[in-house]
């Protein structure tokens, strides 16, 4: 009964998200954006790339940073992705505690929002990636990919996101609109010790041992190694997991996303407490 | 039978974030109330006496300071999950809307989250956009919709996951005289026809209202409950006389009418130029209206005017608080 109701919120959730998402304008323009604004963002760490090393983008290197960008519009869509629905949900469409107050599973309600972000996100990401062998020369060779190790990283790394929005959502509860910074913030964070455009080698010591205990690192690390093996294996110098193997890395994976499960479920109980009790859950920030 | 909704010396404080900010605000202070399964039951207050705490705390958005609340014999705090499948909430003034989302779809999406079966929802959706006179809207987005149409829609949202306890915060707030007529018919009406299945808790600053719509009336202020009891039970507290006027075509034989029991005092006025006379009774008993009624009558005069007055809820509020509303 639960799982039932459990399933019909995640999808009703979804469909919400998907008249959110795709309905803000005509399917023209959406598919046009859909498209330019995940290459726009790109181009701009491909520019930086071409300006520093003097238009050089056959190397092993580029690919290994253009693959890592991809993928981290995962990270900043998802985690924004989730805590803007506690955001709009409350201040612009005041829906929120109509949700809230309704039998359902508040998790299993941003997850189904969340999920169509990773839909949408994931089209991003897939043009991303085809521009970037077509256009660029990224080394992606379609008959040496490890499926297997691919989807297997792209499943546990997608849910390990989705728990992480989880706690930022819990947060948001308690932040007024301007709170969005929190999850930029963290994406922020991500992006700099998760091994996204460099691997974690060029850190230093301690913010190494941090980029270790982040699964995103460990996501990073096997979606590269599922989706570019050669040029994981080429790759001139550590990336500082490369002891591991995809059997290790994927349990690394594993482990520190139920960790982060743990942590998440605390933040989040811990926030829809004190937001019910400093009423915060139907509360819009005023100035 | 366990009461629909009962609290035992509710309490909620709200602290400042900084003491600069002025002193705590005790919205609740040890409120006592038993709402029985199937009332429509009012609460009757000022801005600021409590009321829309105690419907936030009833419907699980938060948490009391102190005290305990019940829905359906179900703590608030502990067993939300539980409460939140018996219960529905209003909020007036509410514009709140997916406006992306059509009239039909925003309706239907909620009916959703509470398991409602999809055409049964779709069907009660029509039913209840045709009473209130929305069915033209229904295609139409939320976005493109007045702040009142917007606000039928929520009553809407409401009533259309059939709660077993409804929580409505000021539901006629801001809306023209026949859109608060209807809403107001429509939940007399859902809570007549459930048999006694159905409980609603009200809140209103409008003494009609609630005098025209509930079971029982408690009046709030300054978060304390000072009365609680139906309107006409509560409007016994104010001892005012119940006044009677007539104007009738001339009387001649007026005197009779002043010895019928129930009558205690009694004057009368001729207007001899418009052949009218006016006829002023103070009752001891109501039941003397019908025998005044028949004297008229015997004495060959025509009723052209009855006018009774009464106290009003409002003559109790100001008898228990010392004030009216603002």
């Amino acid at each position: 009964m639960a799982v039932r109701s459990d399933l019909r919120t995640f999808k009703n959730a979804a469909w919400l998200g998907w008249q959110m998402e795709a309905n803000w304008t005509d399917p023209f323009l959406f598919v046009i954006y859909s498209i330019i604004k995940p290459i726009a963002g790109t181009l701009i760490l491909v520019f930086m790339y071409l300006v520093i090393t003097s238009g050089a983008t056959n190397t092993l290197f580029f690919s290994y940073m253009y693959v890592g960008n991809a993928f981290y519009m995962y990270v900043a869509d998802v985690l924004f992705g989730v805590t803007w629905v506690i955001h709009d949900d409350r201040e612009h469409y005041m829906t929120l505690k109509q949700v809230y107050i309704a039998p359902i599973s508040f998790y299993m309600y941003i997850f189904g929002r969340a999920a169509i972000r990773i839909a949408i996100t994931s089209m991003g990401v897939f043009l991303t990636l085809l521009f970037g062998v077509l256009v660029l020369g990224v080394d992606i060779n379609l008959a040496a990919v490890d499926w297997p190790l691919l989807a297997l990283a792209l499943v546990l790394g997608l849910a390990c996101l989705c728990i992480m929005g989880l706690a930022l959502g819990g947060i948001s509860f308690l932040t007024a609109k301007h709170g969005q910074g929190i999850n930029e913030g963290v994406a922020g964070v991500f992006y700099v010790l998760a091994g996204v455009i460099f691997p974690i080698t060029i850190l230093p010591g301690w913010a190494q041992t941090v980029s270790r205990l982040l699964p995103v690192t460990y996501w990073m690390e096997a979606v590269r190694r599922g989706l570019e093996p050669a040029v994981m294996a080429g790759l001139p110098g550590s990336t500082g997991l490369q002891s591991l193997s995809n059997l290790q890395l994927m349990l690394a994976l594993l482990v520190s996303t139920v960790a982060f499960l743990f942590i998440s479920l605390g933040i989040f109980k811990y926030a829809d407490k004190v937001a019910r009790r400093k009423g915060k859950i139907d509360w819009t920030t005023t100035y | 039978m366990e009461p629909a909704v009962e609290t035992k010396k509710l309490t909620r404080v709200f602290n400042p974030k900084k003491k600069k900010e002025g002193a705590s605000v005790r919205a609740l202070n040890s409120v006592d109330l038993k709402i029985e399964k199937g009332e429509l039951f009012g609460l009757l207050g000022p801005n600021g006496a409590g009321k829309t705490t105690l419907l936030k705390i009833l419907s699980t958005l938060l948490l009391p300071t102190s005290g305990k609340a019940y829905v359906s014999g179900l703590d608030v705090e502990k067993d939300y999950v539980e409460v939140r499948k018996r219960i529905n909430m209003v909020s007036g003034g509410e514009i709140s809307g997916y406006g992306l989302l059509t009239v039909r779809e925003n309706l239907w999406m909620f009916s959703q989250f509470y398991g409602i079966k999809s055409s049964i929802a779709l069907e009660r959706i029509d039913d209840m956009l045709g009473k209130f006179g929305m069915l033209d809207k229904k295609s139409e987005k939320v976005r493109t919709l007045s702040t009142g149409q917007r606000q039928k829609m929520n009553v809407i949202r409401g009533f259309v996951t059939d709660p077993q306890i409804l929580f409505l915060d000021e539901p006629t707030l801001g809306l023209d005289v026949n859109a608060s007529r209807t809403i107001r018919d429509f939940i007399l009406d859902w809570v007549r026809k459930s048999e006694r299945d159905k409980t609603v808790l009200l809140t209103t600053h409008y003494m009609a209202e609630a005098d025209q719509l509930c079971d029982r009336v408690a009046i709030i202020d300054d978060g304390r409950i000072l009365a609680c009891d139906s309107p006409e039970n509560l409007k016994k507290l104010v001892k005012s006389e119940t006044t009677l006027r007539l104007d009738v075509t001339t009387m001649k034989d007026q005197r009779v009418l002043g010895t019928i029991p129930g009558v205690e005092k009694f004057t009368s006025t001729d207007d001899l130029e418009n052949n009218i006379t006016s006829l002023r009774f103070v009752l001891g008993d109501e039941s003397a209206i019908s025998d005044i009624v028949s004297g008229v009558a015997k004495g060959g005069s025509k009723i052209l005017a009855l006018r009774k007055t009464e106290p009003t809820l409002e003559d109790v509020f100001i008898k228990l608080v010392g004030k009216g509303f603002e």
